[in-house]
């Protein structure tokens, strides 16, 4: 069903991270974007859509002005709102956003950290677009940042600040098939594998939680109303966000699920493991039942390697791309 | 990351580095009083009340260049020496070996079973030695306290700690290429077979429900690998059987300790970048280590019959060899520490300081923070 493509080399490599790859496609210049994150830098390749032309740029992740100011990146993440596209990269000091060709950093949120560590570490974790002009960023004490953002310039604000959960936020991620009639539009995932499914406007309504099982809800994906979460145990769930049913349960993977991925066209799901293996399959939704199928379509092994980040390159699904811990190139696989 | 991190490093590499010097006085015939002295020495100055008070604080991993100082330390903790050649290669086998265990760790929760195998094993060397025996015991109870409770996320993020740590290293260990646990990249096996991890299911069912929870459809698909159902928890108190062999001694005579020194897989330009990225805690953490090789109470040499060398080589000349051809990009760029004298000691942290000050303005530093650290390293 795919075959594996030639490979894209970055300078670093990947770190072992939850949903640490990010894809952003630029039709109108037939190029696309890749982030992958390793320890303190964000390797950027852009790569054209011919295969001829690769032009790499490392962010380090620092507080503006201050020379020796350095701390781990937990995730880099493209945001694709309606009227721009930024990157947003969360480290353990704070959350810096770059228009997204990684040439200039528009905005700089740094966390409470505290003069002398405690046992709770402090980091963002989670990203997500969502809505007209929102970014939502997680945080490891469970609140939810949301910022607004202007069309053009740098004046992004903190508009408001989410409580729902308790545990160290994962993964966020908005409602991605472009419906408008969606009842909720963003959903948040964290360590304890409770979600919470939210509204956004311009106060954000929570709608419902789905509570988790004491294992790390890894990855969070929403889609025509259905919540697509993986897990520590390796199992990927779907519910229906609003009501908390589980449509299906899913024995996926035989180790942590590191990163999901929707192919909002098509139905495809992506899902990738500290197992080695990514496996592709297929979502329908019945109208009449209100369920939700699940198919197991494709599985691709990337021998002796913990992938730790898959994304399909499109929004068929006809292409996807995988990074695993220590592997210093981009692998990817294209439909037959 | 997590800033709970340091303690279960520093366990698990003492462990290591413990089965592998045990092996090495073996395989070197040293006589058995002087043997056991070396292993109680040193194992007496990991457990150290004030070192591990010290670094069970919640607290950030210190870099490779100061980790490896306070390895290098400890191993001098008694009557043996080694040259730099053979304790750069300790230090490759022990790091080499805990990285396959992280990863190899079917659950992030396993690193403390690892641990405990660690410690198990330390107890075996001390067990005739109440005093030290009371101090490892200590140890247990403080790794019980902290880190039984912890959830699975948080011993996940204590991993991927670990493995930003290990990032990038690949040398290839001998008896790790024999077991065909690694491959001759330097990269480990990572095998899609046997046991899945305690609470996970064998990939393979999909079950699909109505909205009134009922299963209406099951179906399989085919998984890629040949796994196998969970097998029974390890223990986490203080007795117990851990059951992962992950962290168990798999040194013995007949099973020499060789590492091949055959650079990394990657080009050497992106390794010695990674290498040589400027520290800026470099300050910060010079205090932490100031604090902790105060508590690291270094015994002083008695006679000089008394000392040794041990080789972890096989031969003097290969030790040489491999000391002259260690490809720059693996150099640790440590400096040794011999705490002989206090005289000898102050010159000795002042080079430190000089070492961990990447942004060049040296004097500064040497002022403010000298004073601090010859005033901890008096009360040695």
């Amino acid at each position: 069903m795919y075959h594996k493509e030639k490979s894209i080399q970055i300078k670093n490599s990947a770190s072992a991270l939850y949903n640490n790859l990010g894809v952003l496609r630029i039709a109108p210049r037939s190029l696309t974007y890749f982030t992958v994150v390793h320890a303190n830098v964000v390797n950027m390749v852009s790569a054209s859509w011919d295969g001829l032309n690769y032009s790499h740029r490392q962010l380090q992740s620092k507080e503006p002005n201050v020379a020796t100011s350095t701390s781990l990146i937990m995730q880099a993440a493209f945001c694709a709102l309606p009227s721009r596209d930024l990157l947003v990269v969360t480290s353990q000091k704070g959350i810096q956003m770059y228009e997204s060709d990684g040439s200039t950093m528009v905005y700089w949120h740094a966390l409470d950290t505290p003069d002398t560590p405690t046992d709770q570490a402090v980091f963002a974790r989670g990203i997500s677009a969502v809505g007209k002009s929102y970014i939502c960023v997680g945080d490891s004490s469970g609140s939810i940042l949301v910022f607004d953002v202007p069309s053009k310039g740098s004046n992004i604000t903190l508009s408001d600040v989410l409580k729902g959960h308790k545990k160290s936020i994962t993964d966020i991620a908005s409602e991605c098939s472009g419906s408008q009639d969606c009842i909720a539009d963003l959903i948040s995932a964290d360590d304890g594998g409770n979600l919470c499914v939210w509204k956004s406007g311009e106060e954000f309504q929570r709608f419902n939680n789905i509570p988790g099982f004491d294992i790390s809800c890894t990855s969070v994906k929403l889609w025509k109303g259905t919540a697509v979460a993986g897990y520590g145990t390796g199992q990927i769930r779907l519910y229906e966000a609003v009501t908390g049913i589980l449509h299906a349960e899913v024995n996926a993977h035989a180790r942590w699920i590191y990163s999901l991925d929707i192919a909002p066209f098509s139905g495809l799901l992506l899902s990738a493991a500290e197992d080695s293996l990514v496996r592709v399959w297929h979502l329908s939704i019945k109208p009449e039942s209100l369920s939700v199928e699940v198919a197991h379509l494709h599985n691709e092994c990337v021998t002796d390697t913990q992938i730790c980040g898959a994304k399909f390159c499109d929004g068929d699904g006809h292409a996807f791309a995988v990074t695993g811990y220590d592997l210093s190139e981009i692998i990817r696989y294209t439909q037959s | 990351m997590s800033s709970r991190t340091l303690p279960l490093l520093f366990i698990n590499l003492g462990g290591e580095m413990l089965y592998i010097l045990d092996q090495r006085l073996r395989a070197q015939n040293i006589p058995a009083d002087k043997a056991k002295k070396v292993m109680n020495d040193i194992i007496s100055t990991m457990f150290n009340k004030k070192f591990l008070d010290e670094l069970f604080k919640p607290q950030e991993l210190y870099s490779k260049k100061a980790l490896r100082t306070v390895f290098d330390r400890l191993a001098h903790a008694s009557i043996m020496r080694l040259n730099q050649a053979s304790m750069d290669k300790l230090y490759d086998l022990m790091t080499m070996a805990f990285k396959y265990q992280v990863l190899l760790c079917p659950r992030p929760k396993d690193i403390l079973l690892v641990s405990f195998n660690h410690m198990d094993a330390i107890k075996e060397f001390v067990k005739d030695i109440p005093c030290i025996l009371t101090q490892v015991d200590e140890t247990y109870q403080q790794l019980i306290q902290i880190y039984t409770n912890l959830s699975s996320g948080e011993f996940q993020l204590i991993r991927q700690t670990l493995l930003i740590f290990f990032q990038d290293m690949h040398i290839r260990v001998s008896i790790f290429l024999k077991d065909k646990v690694q491959n001759s990249n330097g990269r480990f096996v990572l095998p899609t077979s046997g046991p899945v991890p305690y609470g996970t299911q064998v990939p393979g069912l999909i079950r699909m429900f109505n909205c009134t929870g009922k299963e209406v459809s099951r179906l399989q698909f085919s998984n890629g690998g040949n796994y196998n159902a969970a097998i029974r928890e390890g223990s986490f108190e203080i007795f117990g059987d851990r059951v992962t062999k992950l962290g168990t001694n798999m040194y013995s005579v007949s099973r020499p300790v060789e590492t091949l020194m055959s650079g990394t897989s990657t080009n050497s330009a992106q390794h010695a970048k990674v290498n040589m990225a400027p520290n800026p805690l470099a300050k910060e953490e010079l205090n932490l280590l100031a604090r902790l090789m105060g508590g690291l109470e270094v015994q002083k040499p008695g006679n000089a019959d008394n000392g040794f060398r041990v080789n972890l080589f096989a031969t003097d000349e290969e030790e040489e060899e491999a000391f002259i051809s260690r490809p720059d990009e693996l150099s640790y760029g440590v400096i040794k520490i011999q705490a002989t004298q206090d005289q000898q000691a102050s010159a000795e942290l002042a080079k430190i300081m000089g070492e961990f000050s990447e942004s060049g303005d040296q004097s500064p530093i040497v002022s403010s923070k000298g004073d601090d650290l010859l005033a901890m390293m008096d009360g040695l």
